[in-house]
């Protein structure tokens, strides 16, 4: 039935991982509603928006860090280009910043 | 603080299941198909970030991507002052009002490939009026020869179609706004700089917030129109982000790098409609604290 979506493995967990966030965020929501409040992105936030800033931070980050894999290879002078992975831990920890601190 | 209750947002779960089946299983599929190389449905070979890394090195893409930024904020630096003037000089009754609005409509009428077809006839120098006329005057034209020229007619036609839906969506702002208010800055002897500055403006800025985020969005997705007036050319000063991303599914049939594409154009209009909206929401907030203050 979903053949036509030539699914992998990887963007299957991919989106396993959203729906999960998304079920949970709204659990918590139940359980203690948001409260609007002020940290240190310029604007009042609730758990929804900052949740949204921190995952279109992470993708750009991740872009980003693909984009400029190359250019980091020839500067830092390496065999090949950096991981992938590497982007991927700092896109975790600046959501993890935003959700806690934005 | 009070907490926010969230509980109306049940309310839109039919749209949510609509949506899903429309959007969000293609999206998914688009996902999917950014990380493999599709040979055939049969034969597809998962090559990770590998065209996400090719299309974000891809100078002309870099390039195309620079042509629409500059075109679209043209587009909104043009249409909304050019719309706002507009609806302030459109009488406000009686069957000149009715007739005004039918005749500034009229172009929103018009599909977006016949748009492009009156462009390119209107355009030529032996049978079109601007281009016939630009030529009597002495002037060098040629949307098919010169890069500035393509450019220029591309942006006076999006602005010939959608200056009015600028125009109507401001005087729908502008009838809203009571009389009490005119009736108190005369009795001020406000100037009618200041009317529109302290009274009109702030009163438009719901429909200005919603005229920024359509046109931007519209003219940052425009497709048809420069494709049937100038296909891109001449050489790339026309081809759009849109028609960059059909050359490569369509006409080059690269699926891959087509997907990664596309989901880099999706999420650069979720930041930036983002940051419009926030933009626009915070300059409504402090008008509103600001007049608390007064």
């Amino acid at each position: 039935m979903f053949a036509w979506m030539v699914w992998t493995t990887p963007v299957a967990v991919f989106f396993c991982c959203i729906a999960l966030m998304l079920v949970g965020m709204t659990v918590w929501e139940i359980k203690a509603p948001t409260v609007s409040r002020k940290g240190f992105l310029p604007i009042a936030t609730t758990r929804g928006d900052r949740l949204f800033i921190g995952l279109l931070a992470a993708a750009y980050i991740n872009l980003g860090f693909i984009g400029l894999a190359g250019k980091l290879a020839e500067w830092l002078s390496l065999a090949q280009e950096p991981s992938i992975w590497i982007s991927f831990v700092v896109s975790m920890a600046v959501l993890a910043l935003i959700l806690r601190r934005g | 603080m009070k907490p926010i209750n969230q509980k109306a947002w049940w309310l839109v779960l039919p749209v949510v299941i609509c949506v899903a089946f429309s959007a969000v299983l293609p999206l998914m599929t688009v996902v999917n198909y950014s990380v493999q190389d599709i040979i055939s449905p049969e034969r597809r070979v998962f090559v990770g970030t590998e065209w996400f890394a090719a299309v974000m090195r891809d100078e002309e893409l870099h390039a195309a991507l620079w042509r629409q930024l500059t075109f679209s904020l043209a587009v909104l630096a043009v249409e909304i002052p050019l719309g706002i003037a507009l609806a302030l000089s459109m009488p406000a009754r009686g069957w000149r009002a009715s007739l005004v609005l039918v005749l500034v409509a009229l172009s929103l009428l018009i599909p977006w490939n016949v748009v492009g077809t009156i462009w390119q006839i209107y355009g030529r120098a032996d049978i079109g009026l601007l281009g016939a006329a630009l030529a009597w005057l002495g002037v060098d034209y040629s949307y098919t020869g010169d890069a500035t020229d393509a450019w220029i007619t591309v942006l006076a036609m999006d602005v010939w179609h959608w200056t009015p839906l600028v125009a109507l969506l401001c005087y729908a702002g502008l009838r809203s706004i009571p009389d009490a208010y005119y009736q108190a800055a005369r009795i001020d002897g406000a100037s009618r700089l200041a009317v529109f500055r302290y009274i009109q403006l702030p009163k438009l800025r719901g429909v200005l917030m919603i005229a920024v985020l359509l046109r931007f969005m519209d003219s940052f997705m425009i497709y048809t129109e420069p494709f049937v007036l100038t296909g891109g050319g001449p050489g790339n000063a026309t081809t759009f982000l849109s028609q960059y991303l059909t050359q490569k599914a369509v006409g080059q049939f690269d699926l891959g790098p087509a997907a990664a594409f596309s989901l880099i154009y999706f999420l650069i209009i979720l930041l930036l409609c983002f940051i419009l909206y926030n933009w626009m929401q915070r300059v409504g907030t402090a008008d509103r604290e600001g007049a608390g203050h007064e």
